[in-house]
């Protein structure tokens, strides 16, 4: 922005701003928002949608602009047209045409190739046009939804042409998905490829899972109260687990999948973080810098068990019936190498070395073709150390429980111990739920809602940061290596609960996983 | 389903409650809040609805209070309660009951209010029209955190303005003043990205529009400066205009929900600024339940110290 002389811009406090004016929503300043991969399954069905609900409910700046970058030959109306119709089957929030109005008209494409140096030089000229239209101010995110072989060309590029420069008192961000590399060699190598244009804490890897209200719900159910916190510890937890299901095969994504698999995909980044957040002591604040410090001292401290044959599972679903229909094995899938040695289950046993947790296992599992899409914290409490009951009435009651559901159907439940009612003394295991939907709002802001806006607020909170990714990959890649080396995956029947092997792990230590 | 009782008791339509939730299998539910809404026959239904689509957002047990006037002298003598309990579809995602007092107990609804309260959470009054004179003062505003009056249910707003400047006590609003959120950030947004100091500035409204009154007293105080009121056609406010070295920034909305910002050196763009729902109004309205402190300086138009001085 220019100098006017005489007025002071630096350190300027914006008086109709108080923090006790708690009605006025934290809206991003004058900023735009490119995205690389705009005609992508996850721009037109998640990130489109998500800047027009954020639109809808007033947390964009005005003249906030929206910047589509593919190889399609498109005017900026097509553009628009496309993001019109995205947003019409997806967007949360109903459909007004003043809202469109106002998003519209800062709409921009630029056709092109990742090579091309023209396409290039055509978005440096559309970017400096908006600042001069738009008042976007020089402040820019760009969102690389591209598979990640692309993204050294796209970042390389965008330092050619000066985009990822910022200029005096604004900023430059990029913003990355998963996978963040498949093992810590190439991660190492992704992250330098990408710091050596923007600067760390510029670059916001998005873990979607992180945006969940459940999932940050988890930090404030540990530290604003006082009821978990005291029992949160080796001496009452008997175990963790945590499990992500899905119920869906790989569908289309066999090219992405094979030679990936369930462990990389989800365990590295979803799984690894949930656990971090369930494990983690207090941070000193809630800022980035201190979740950070205590995220990693978490993954830092996680340890493999010694017999990574005994304790950790990967199988591959195999035909069979999911939710009454039938369904192809991982083998049969279209593009699949039928020797192919990919997990699409992964099970594993990991170990918190520290005072809180010492020799308390946390189970992480994740599967296609489950049973069901679920995804839960399951905190397993020990038996009480005495029962005044005699063992007849307290037969049927079973450990104590805290689950976290993070999706669907977003929530917590407690599971103790009750007395049926009647005249004899009998104890049963009992649920009680506490669900989002139900107590907070219906209208809760979508994952990618939320973490747009923190991109664009540079709130960097629920994004992790490179060096996490790191520590993950140096838990998981003993793990793949033994596998690489050791038998083929298991078989399991799609629509169960995974293989007997997974069920066999737990036997050993006397446990058993959760029905979620 | 609903359940009705006549010449009740709340120890009555409390049993009918629980009757209620487990007739439809769900015996607990996690209300956050009591809202109870006082009003009259002819404002009820718009008000119920409002409430219930609100409860979407906010769960809660929703107790509407209606004062109803009997027609013969003799029933006047008589004081009598009439419930309608509601719960499941019929309630939105909680419970309500539609409470009819005549005669007597008309004076004494905050006893048929208190027990059924839900224990522990908080309690929050709204008056869609007629609201009391001093709302923290009166028996039923007593026993809320937060009390919701609104001054375009008002014959004299601006008279009535002053006499809320007066009784102020921390937990009151008025949907005046939550009409103006998104005209409040998107100022804030506008100055966010100018950065310079205001001089001067004007609100244009509608004559005799009481929120446009409360936000020219907001920038008063916020801003330090003098805001002259002009008055236009209408509808409700219409433009803010904040003059400064630079030059003017507006927000010019003359018709429908479009407005168009300004700033100096800077192409006009299109906003938003639509003109909300009741029942948007109340969620916001619920979203916090603290004393809204920033509508007591509005209120005052004064004594707006900076955050960070």
């Amino acid at each position: 922005m220019t100098e006017v002389p005489g007025i002071e811009t630096a350190g300027w406090d914006n008086p109709l701003r108080d923090a006790r004016d708690r009605r006025l929503p934290r809206i991003a300043g004058p900023s735009g928002l490119v995205i690389f991969g705009v005609t992508g399954d996850l721009s037109r069905k998640k990130l489109m949608p998500a800047v027009y609900d954020l639109a809808n409910r007033g947390l964009l700046p005005p003249g906030f602009s929206l910047v589509g970058f593919a190889r399609r030959d498109w005017e900026d109306q097509d553009f628009a047209q496309v993001v019109h119709d995205s947003v019409r089957a997806h967007a949360r929030t109903e459909f007004r045409e003043e809202v469109w109005q106002q998003l519209a008209e800062g709409m921009r494409f630029v056709p092109g190739d990742f090579d091309d140096d023209q396409a290039f030089k055509q978005l440096r000229s559309a970017v400096d046009e908006l600042d001069v239209s738009r008042g976007t101010s020089g402040n820019y995110a760009f969102y690389l939804s591209v598979p990640p072989k692309f993204f050294p060309k796209v970042v390389r590029q965008l330092k050619k042409h000066g985009l990822a420069d910022a200029p005096e008192g604004s900023w430059r961000r990029a913003v990355i998905e998963k996978p963040f590399g498949h093992d810590l060699a190439s991660a190492r190598e992704l992250n330098a490829i990408v710091h050596d244009v923007f600067e760390p804490d510029q670059v916001f890897r998005i873990d979607h899972y992180l945006g969940k209200e459940t999932v940050q719900n988890i930090l404030a159910l540990r530290f604003a109260n006082q009821m978990y916190e005291p029992i949160w510890n080796r001496s009452y937890v008997d175990h963790i687990q945590i499990t992500m299901a899905e119920d869906i095969g790989i569908g289309g994504r066999a090219g992405y999948y094979d030679g990936i698999g369930a462990a990389r995909d989800v365990i590295q980044n979803h799984l690894l973080q949930l656990m971090a957040l369930t494990a983690m002591e207090e941070p000193i604040a809630f800022d980035a810098e201190s979740l950070l410090t205590e995220k990693l001292k978490v993954l830092k401290s996680v340890r493999l068990p010694e017999n990574l044959g005994e304790h950790t599972v990967r199988a591959q679903y195999a035909a069979g019936w999911q939710g009454g229909a039938q369904v192809p094995g991982y083998l049969q899938e279209d593009g699949i190498d039928p020797e192919s040695a990919t997990d699409t289950y992964a099970a594993l046993k990991l170990e918190v070395d520290n005072r809180r947790w010492a020799g308390i296992p946390f189970y992480l599992r994740t599967g296609k073709r489950l049973g069901r899409r679920v995804t839960e914290i399951a905190v397993v409490f020990k038996r009480a150390p005495h029962s005044p009951f005699d063992s007849t009435a307290t037969e049927e009651l079973g450990q104590n429980a805290i689950v976290i559901r993070v999706q669907p159907d977003e929530g917590m439940t407690v599971r103790f111990g009750s007395k049926v009612p009647g005249t004899s003394m009998e104890i049963r295991d009992v649920s009680m739920d506490f669900a989002y939907g139900e107590s907070f709002t219906e209208s809760s802001p979508e994952a990618y809602e939320r973490l747009i806006l923190d991109v664009l607020l540079g709130d960097a909170n629920l994004f992790p940061r490179h060096q996490e990714v790191e520590e993950s990959w140096k838990i998981l890649d003993p793990i793949e290596k033994y596998w690489a080396n050791h038998g083929r995956p298991a078989q399991y029947a799609s629509g169960g609960w995974g293989p007997g092997e997974a069920d066999e792990m737990l036997a050993r230590d006397g446990r058993s996983w959760r029905r979620p | 389903m609903k359940i009705d009782l006549t010449d009740t008791t709340a120890s009555k339509i409390n049993k009918a409650l629980v009757q209620g939730r487990r007739a439809i299998g769900t015996p607990a539910v996690g209300m956050v809040l009591t809202m109870v809404i006082v009003t009259d026959e002819e404002n009820a239904y718009d008000s119920i609805k409002a409430a219930e689509e609100a409860s979407h957002e906010h769960p809660a047990r929703t107790l509407v209070v209606i004062k109803r006037h009997a027609r013969t002298p003799r029933d006047r003598t008589n004081s009598r309660l009439d419930a309608e309990v509601r719960v499941g579809a019929d309630a939105g995602t909680g419970e309500t009951v539609v409470l009819r007092t005549y005669g007597e107990v008309s004076d004494h609804a905050d006893s048929v209010v208190l027990p059924l309260l839900l224990p522990d959470a908080p309690v929050v009054v709204w008056w869609p029209a007629d609201a009391p004179e001093n709302p923290a003062k009166d028996p039923l505003g007593a026993l809320a955190q937060r009390r919701i009056t609104d001054l375009y249910a008002v014959d004299d707003p601006l008279q009535v303005l002053e006499s809320r400047v007066r009784s102020y006590a921390p937990g009151d609003t008025d949907l005046a003043w939550t009409r103006l959120t998104p005209w409040r950030s998107m100022l804030a947004a506008a100055l966010d990205q100018a950065r310079v100091e205001v001089t001067s500035a004007a609100v244009e409204a509608e004559a005799e529009n009481p929120a446009a009154e409360l936000l020219a007293r907001w920038l008063q105080a916020r801003l330090d400066v003098t805001v002259d009121r002009v008055v236009t056609a209408g509808p409700l406010v219409t433009a803010v205009r904040l003059s400064t070295a630079r030059g003017e920034i507006v927000i010019d909305r003359p018709e429908g929900p479009l407005a168009t910002l300004s700033l100096p050196g800077q192409p006009a763009r299109t906003l938003a600024l639509k003109v909300r729902t009741t029942s948007e109004l109340i969620a916001e309205e619920l979203r916090r339940l603290d004393a809204d402190e920033m509508y007591a300086i509005a209120l005052r138009g004064e004594g707006g110290t900076p955050a960070h001085v």
